[in-house]
């Protein structure tokens, strides 16, 4: 079993390639939702902010 | 294509589809990596490191294929002036960046096992580096000017002139000697990869165009909040009491 998972891990040799690259990969994937998520919230806040002021203006 | 120009609509259809989108994003990457960790073959010559392969193709075509998006959408700001237009490319950019940027380090982390060097200044190694740098560039301009308008206008024309490195990135490696290999899937007399590495590589592919889809949908709703906020704190700024004795109409000054 742990053979297994070190001869995986190991990636014939080239573990110092391969497993950077999928590092990366969820890095900048999971930057990216992060980022965009964030500024979705960030204006969502904003928005309900003013809405929340504004129907006593209105009426 | 008038029809969805429309923000509010496009608050209301996106609002029903990125869900879908996420989720298929998700699951794909879930099968993709599955498949291309513990599925497919080792190659016979590039043994394990060939895995590379599955997080290197997509994130290439991404980069292509958002910057074609750009383009697209900034043609469409440019002559019909459609209110979602520029929104679509300017938050496509980040996207097609990070796209590049990961295409980028990962074809380095693959070239120096295999080709024995991190970097060469060949055509298509340089044509990439090129089009981050145009995704930098058009980020810079679009945000480089007091008057958004202004600057999405400059970005646009920035992200026309850059199409002529769409094709060159393609054809580099039939037009040059270069270290990188031709196209082994999109080829005329169909891909000459196994079908063992190649359905995990579409499926990876199908999975980051999922995952652009839903992130692209997700910073363009953002956008028109944020326009909305915007409009609404001009609103705001614009509510002067009106003057005494009813309103007046402009064509009543004689």
């Amino acid at each position: 079993m742990m053979d297994a998972l070190d001869h995986f891990l190991a990636m014939g040799g080239y573990a110092r390639f391969v497993w950077p690259a999928y590092a990366l990969a969820v890095l900048v994937l999971a930057a990216m939702a992060v980022q965009s998520y964030c500024a979705w919230r960030r204006q969502q806040a904003l928005w309900s902010a003013f809405e929340a002021t504004r129907p006593q203006r209105r009426r | 294509m008038q029809r969805f120009a429309n923000p509010g609509r496009f608050m209301r259809l996106s609002s029903r589809v990125m869900p879908w989108c996420g989720a298929g994003a998700s699951i794909g990457l879930a099968v993709g990596l599955y498949l291309a960790l513990l599925v497919a073959p080792p190659d016979y010559q590039q043994g394990e490191a060939v895995r590379i392969m599955f997080v290197h193709v997509p994130a290439a075509w991404m980069a292509s294929f958002v910057y074609a998006f750009l383009a697209l959408a900034s043609a469409v700001a440019l002559i019909w002036r459609h209110p979602l237009a520029d929104i679509a490319a300017q938050a496509a950019a980040p996207l097609g960046a990070g796209f590049t940027l990961l295409c980028l380090v990962t074809g380095s982390l693959w070239g120096e096992p295999m080709w024995g060097t991190w970097w060469v200044w060949d055509a298509r190694l340089t044509s990439v580096l090129v089009l981050f740098f145009l995704y930098v560039g058009y980020i810079a301009v679009v945000n480089g000017f007091d008057d958004p308008t202004r600057g999405a206008r400059a970005g646009a024309v920035l992200a026309l002139v850059g199409v002529v490195n769409l094709p060159i990135i393609k054809f580099s490696v039939d037009w040059w000697n270069t270290l990188h290999q031709p196209a082994s899937v999109f080829r005329v007399g169909g891909p000459t990869i196994d079908r063992s590495m190649l359905v995990p590589l579409l499926i990876m592919a199908v999975a980051f165009m999922l995952y652009f889809a839903t992130l692209l949908m997700l910073r363009m709703r953002t956008a028109i909040v944020a326009s909305r906020v915007r409009a609404a704190r001009l609103g705001e700024i614009e509510v002067i009491p009106e003057p005494q004795g009813g309103h007046q109409a402009a064509g009543s000054v004689t």
